[in-house]
């Protein structure tokens, strides 16, 4: 591999600017395949979940699962676009062996939604990102790549090929070019990607995890002399599967870019891949000539044309638009602006409203999402969502505090467990022996052992200062290993000495 | 490749059987591009037939709107996918290294 | 007793229903006829003698027990090897199909075994269904039976020759460009291409997506009304299936009056380019029409002049995708690169094509290939769809004036094996008449009216009806038949040599 000439994204951008598009595909979660009737489940054991059609056997046929339609109209409103009157399936023509016949289903140049728009907020401004299209595609086959480096592409002995997931349906999201200042970008790649995710969330027609590979986002880039109209050569990003690696891709392909053209140099239009571990791209494989997808129409499916009743039913069925809904959560929690800006910027408006759905408080809710596990999440370079904890778990815990079971500290103890796979908050309190005492006669011995290791700290409380009290309910936790309950201690002491 | 109509020439041929997946032959190639101007010649006459108000016909019998419930329907056992396979492994196909990813 | 490989499926079915002959009789009868002839023939790519006798035997107990039974059960077929059977292999005549045994059922198959008919076996044809002649079959052509040097016809020459040579009385066919009625009109029988969807093509191997269609091969009108009957109807597997109630062929069949009826003779298809025998056989057939107090008009369809050319891109462009799928890693025969040390699926891919695929094959994916490359989509394959509009209203136009169009099937009678097989432009034009029923979608029915003179050779004439009316198709062409043996005193194909019987 070519070492890359990196230029500090600062010191790029006062030389350039990027021009970004971003595609996304969702997988949507109906219940069967895009084409076929094979169950979509996630996980299942390799080549359970086909049949003729998404093994593409010779002579099987195509069926659209209406579900799927619906799914890409009410995404295409949700995302303030045209609903196509009349559109028609095409076939995009390439061998692949994880596709299986040869050719993708997708749509061409009458996608089934079009023209619509979002606006994303980052630091309290609100960038507008125009959609230019949603289309209805289907997914591949997943390889796994044997010898050589393991599960590595390049060097492989060969590869294994599961069908489960061929057929499943993908709506595919595709901005027009995005041109907003440059040290803004990469922030504001992550907002839309995150936004679209609530907002596709939101509508129920898909799980979008990008840890499972349910919403997946390529980011295009290319720089532009500072005062130049004319756009550079792109690079498209593939692989980007969380939303800090949004980010994270932007900026390294703003350094990369920037170092190739301060060099005199030209940018190959190329596919690239992101790896999580590095931070970085690698070259993956050139666009040429050759990228020739010869689309025609699907001559094997009929054309789509929802009527506009249908699609007026359906725009009754969207939820309310994310900006009221922020507004309406706002009031409700009684978050401030920064507070719920905060929120909003971490990606977790989502698990915050749920956590709080479950039974917590606003600011307990927000408290752990943007604290302790924005910390875990940090350490981890994940995303909130991929943690392994819900806001249920969240609102248990929380439950578990208010009800003077643990305190906070034990709590992070729980989280650990609960990650770990130690069973619900519950089984881990038992398990790890985490329970807070509150017996008075394990406590009272060692309030007893705390007033007469410090008998300075005893007498100035006797004095009146129960400020002083915190010195020995430091020792008794020290003692009991932080499991006492500290608001008990305290009584204790109290009463002991006054 | 050349103009539409003007011919086809064997570096065209080379390319379309790149695109097509086939490994033709240097007789192969000789012989289909000694033939194929003739094939196309003869069927360029299709763009003289119609203007472009003329809408392109995909599908000869005109419906909209097939579709099928989201409904599960029995799939085939592994064993029976994996039938004709010409290797597998693991419950999986099995295919020779895989160069460039999409 | 009566030779049961002689009776028409109708007659069989007459007799099996009177318990006078059992279907294991019938089906016995017609293996030891294809044991006789098919050496010879070629007909057939595989005869599955166990399965079918296992069908008739279960019919015939079934029909001893008093149970209620298709009209067709215990009648064996014969079907065209482009067609899935589950268990039964299924080459489409390609080498790279080569021992695949489908895991499913076409709907056809099993809308023909849910009636109870014994599969006899699966029919040769040019490989993946491209060619006019089964000479494109990799494993080997099928002979005509009325002159074993000559071409049967195709691509479906295996369906028909079996039809012909008395090897089974029904078989299936599939007909893009007029891979049924084409082989129809060379073996002396009936072919039957029904409207664009009228049939289900789930099942079917695809060559060119919007132009198959499957239909029945016979040597009567009537027995192909029954076989397009029971294949016919909605399928909701195949999303280009008409959904509405299917024509009803059997009663029109039964019908045979074309008293009153409007026929268009195609002005452009007839005159120069069609063999003399052709066109005299073609014309006495219209006078028996007309003799029979049908109306016959000429009429023209000037688009046809675009035809042969709209179609020659269409299909290899739709086969071009359609074939892409045989790539030797799912399943077919992988043929990794001579000389490559550890090659890629890339390459295992280019060369298990290059080896499984026949000349003509690659022919038609080179030039598919090309008609939708970027840059050339709008001047060829684009241009070739417009045709498909001009002709549709070209025929629109026709049927505003006439019930039916008739032409001959096929320019001239069977050619002498390997004639034409050097020059593929040639083979192509042997097509003109068959294939604007296929670009418009539009049913289409073929029947024998005779010997050509020069060359003692069976002539065909076809039907044409605008869409969903291919009823009409059986009601005019059981009239002709009718007219015909009365005026032979008999079938036609009683008048085929008979064929040296190996013992």
């Amino acid at each position: 591999m070519t070492t890359e000439t990196l230029v500090p994204v600062d010191e790029a951008l006062t030389r350039y600017d990027p021009v970004m598009g971003l595609e996304i595909h969702i997988e949507l979660n109906t219940t069967t395949k895009m084409f076929c009737g094979c169950p979509t489940e996630f996980g299942a054991e390799p080549n359970t979940q086909v049949c003729p059609v998404c093994l593409a056997l010779p002579g099987a046929l195509p069926v659209v699962n209406a579900k799927a339609i619906e799914s890409a109209i009410r995404i295409g409103l949700a995302l303030n676009c045209e609903i196509a009157e009349w559109c028609r399936f095409a076939r995009k023509n390439y061998f692949y062996p994880d596709m299986p016949k040869n050719f993708q289903t997708s749509q061409y140049d009458e996608p089934i939604a079009f023209d619509g728009h979002v606006d994303v907020e980052v630091d309290g401004e609100t960038y507008r990102i125009d959609i230019e299209r949603a289309h209805m595609e289907e997914d591949t086959g997943k390889s796994l790549h044997v010898g050589g480096s393991t599960g590595r592409i390049h060097g492989a002995d060969f590869s294994l090929v599961d069908y489960n997931r061929a057929g499943i349906p993908l709506i595919e999201i595709v901005t027009r070019t995005i041109e907003v200042p440059g040290d803004k970008a990469a922030a504001v790649a992550r907002a839309y990607v995150s936004y679209v995710r609530d907002l596709i969330g939101g509508l129920g027609v898909s799980d979008v995890r990008m840890d499972q590979g349910s919403l997946r986002a390529d980011v295009n880039l290319s720089l532009k002399p500072k005062g130049s109209t004319t756009l550079g050569t792109r690079s498209e990003t593939k692989n980007v599967n969380s939303f800090r690696s949004v980010e994270r891709a932007v900026r390294y392909e703003i350094s990369r870019h920037a170092g190739i053209l301060d060099q005199g140099g030209s940018v190959l239009q190329e596919t690239r891949h992101f790896h999580e571990d590095t931070g970085t791209t690698s070259s993956g494989r050139e666009k040429s000539d050759a990228d020739d997808y010869r689309y025609f129409p699907e001559p094997d499916l009929a054309p789509v044309s929802p009527s506009r009743e249908w699609v007026e039913e359906l725009r009754a069925t969207l939820p309310e638009p994310p900006a009221v809904r922020r507004a309406r959560l706002q009031a409700d929690w009684g978050f401030s602006d920064l507070e719920m800006r905060d929120t909003i910027g971490a990606g977790a408006l989502q698990l915050v409203a749920d956590t709080i759905e479950a039974g917590a408080t606003p600011q307990a809710a927000r408290k752990w999402w943007l604290g302790e596990m924005a910390r875990r999440a940090n350490e981890q370079g994940a995303d909130l969502d991929s943690l392994g904890i819900t806001p249920l778990q969240v609102a248990e815990i929380q439950a578990l505090i208010d009800a003077g079971r643990i305190n906070d500290k034990l709590a992070r103890s729980v989280f650990d467990g609960v990650i770990a796979g130690e069973g619900t908050p519950e089984e881990v309190i038992v398990g790890r022996q985490l329970e807070v005492v509150s017996d008075d006669g394990a406590l009272g011995d060692a309030v007893d052992r705390a007033i007469a290791g410090d008998p300075d700290a005893a007498q100035k409380i006797r004095d009146g200062k129960q400020a002083a009290a915190g010195a020995l309910i430091g020792a008794v936790m020290k003692e009991m290993r932080g499991q006492a309950d500290a608001g008990r201690v305290r009584e204790l002491i109290l009463e002991k000495l006054t | 490749m050349s103009e539409p109509a003007k011919g086809i020439s064997r570096a065209d041929v080379s390319h379309l059987a790149g695109l097509a997946r086939i490994d033709l032959s240097e007789a192969e190639l000789d012989h289909f591009a000694a033939e194929l101007p003739a094939i196309l010649e003869h069927v360029a006459v299709v763009q003289q037939a119609a203007g472009d108000d003329v809408e392109a016909m995909s599908h000869p019998v005109p419906v909209n709107n097939v579709f099928r419930e989201d409904v599960v329907v029995p799939c085939l056992t592994p064993e029976e996918a994996l039938a004709g396979a010409p290797a597998s492994e693991q419950q999986r196909f099995l295919v020779p290294k895989i160069l460039g990813e999409d | 007793m009566t030779d049961l490989t002689r009776l028409s499926a109708s007659e069989l079915a007459a007799k099996l229903a009177r318990k006078e002959v059992s279907s294991v009789e019938a089906t016995q009868a017609q293996l030891d006829r294809i044991a006789a002839v098919d050496g010879d023939i070629h007909a057939f790519l595989h005869v599955d003698a166990e399965g079918a006798l296992a069908t008739a035997a279960d019919i015939d107990s079934r029909r001893a027990a008093g149970e209620g039974l298709h009209g067709l059960a215990g009648v064996p077929i014969a079907v065209k090897d482009i067609v899935a059977t589950k268990g039964m292999p299924t080459t489409c005549g390609s080498k790279i199909l080569d021992g695949w045994i489908p895991p499913y059922d076409a709907t056809i198959t099993q809308r023909i075994k849910a009636a109870g008919l014994p599969i006899l076996g699966k029919t040769n044809m040019d490989e993946f269904a491209m060619g006019s002649s089964t000479e494109h079959s990799a494993y080997g052509p099928t002979r005509n039976p009325w002159d074993r040097d000559r071409i049967p016809g195709g691509s479906g020459g295996g369906s028909a020759a079996a039809v012909a040579a008395f090897e089974a009385a029904l078989a299936i066919g599939t007909d893009t460009g007029g891979s049924i009625r084409q082989p129809g009109a060379l073996t002396g029988t009936v072919g039957v291409k029904p409207t664009y969807g009228g049939i289900s093509r789930y099942g079917l191997v695809a060559l060119a997506s919007s132009l198959d269609q499957a239909g029945p091969v016979t040597r009567t009108v009537l027995d192909a009304a029954l076989l397009h009957e029971l294949m016919g109807g909605h399928d909701p597997m195949d999303s280009t299936s008409i959904d509405a109630p299917a024509p009803l062929v059997v009663s029109a069949a039964r019908r045979a009056d074309v008293k009153g009826l409007k026929i268009g003779i195609v002005k452009e298809l007839g005159g120069e380019g069609f063999q003399a025998g052709v066109s005299a056989r073609f014309n006495e057939a219209v006078e028996l029409l007309t003799s029979a107090g049908a109306q016959v008009v000429e009429v023209s369809l000037p688009s046809l002049e675009y035809a042969l050319a709209a179609y020659y891109l269409v299909m290899p462009s739709e086969a071009s995708s359609n074939l892409a799928r045989f790539d030797a890693m799912r399943y077919g025969v992988r043929v990794p690169p001579a000389g490559v040390d550890d090659p890629s699926a890339e390459q295992v891919m280019a060369s298990s094509r290059d080896a499984g695929f026949g000349d003509e094959v690659k022919r038609r994916i080179i030039v598919g290939t090309y008609a939708l490359s970027s840059g050339y989509y709008d001047a060829y394959y684009g241009s070739a769809q417009k045709v498909r509009t001009l002709l549709a209203r070209d025929f629109a136009a026709a049927f505003e004036q006439v019930d039916v169009l008739v032409s001959p099937t096929s320019p001239t009678t069977a050619w002498p094996l390997g004639a034409k097989l050097d020059d593929p432009l040639s083979m192509y034009l042997q097509d003109v008449a068959t294939i604007p029923a296929n670009l418009a979608g539009i049913p289409g029915l073929s029947l024998p009216v005779g010997l050509a003179d020069e060359d003692g050779l069976p002539v065909g004439l076809q039907f044409l009806a605008p869409q969903q009316a291919d009823d009409r198709l059986y009601n005019a062409g059981a009239a002709l038949e009718k007219l015909l043996e009365d005026k032979w005193g008999g079938p036609m194909l009683a008048q085929a040599p008979d064929l040296e019987v190996a013992r």
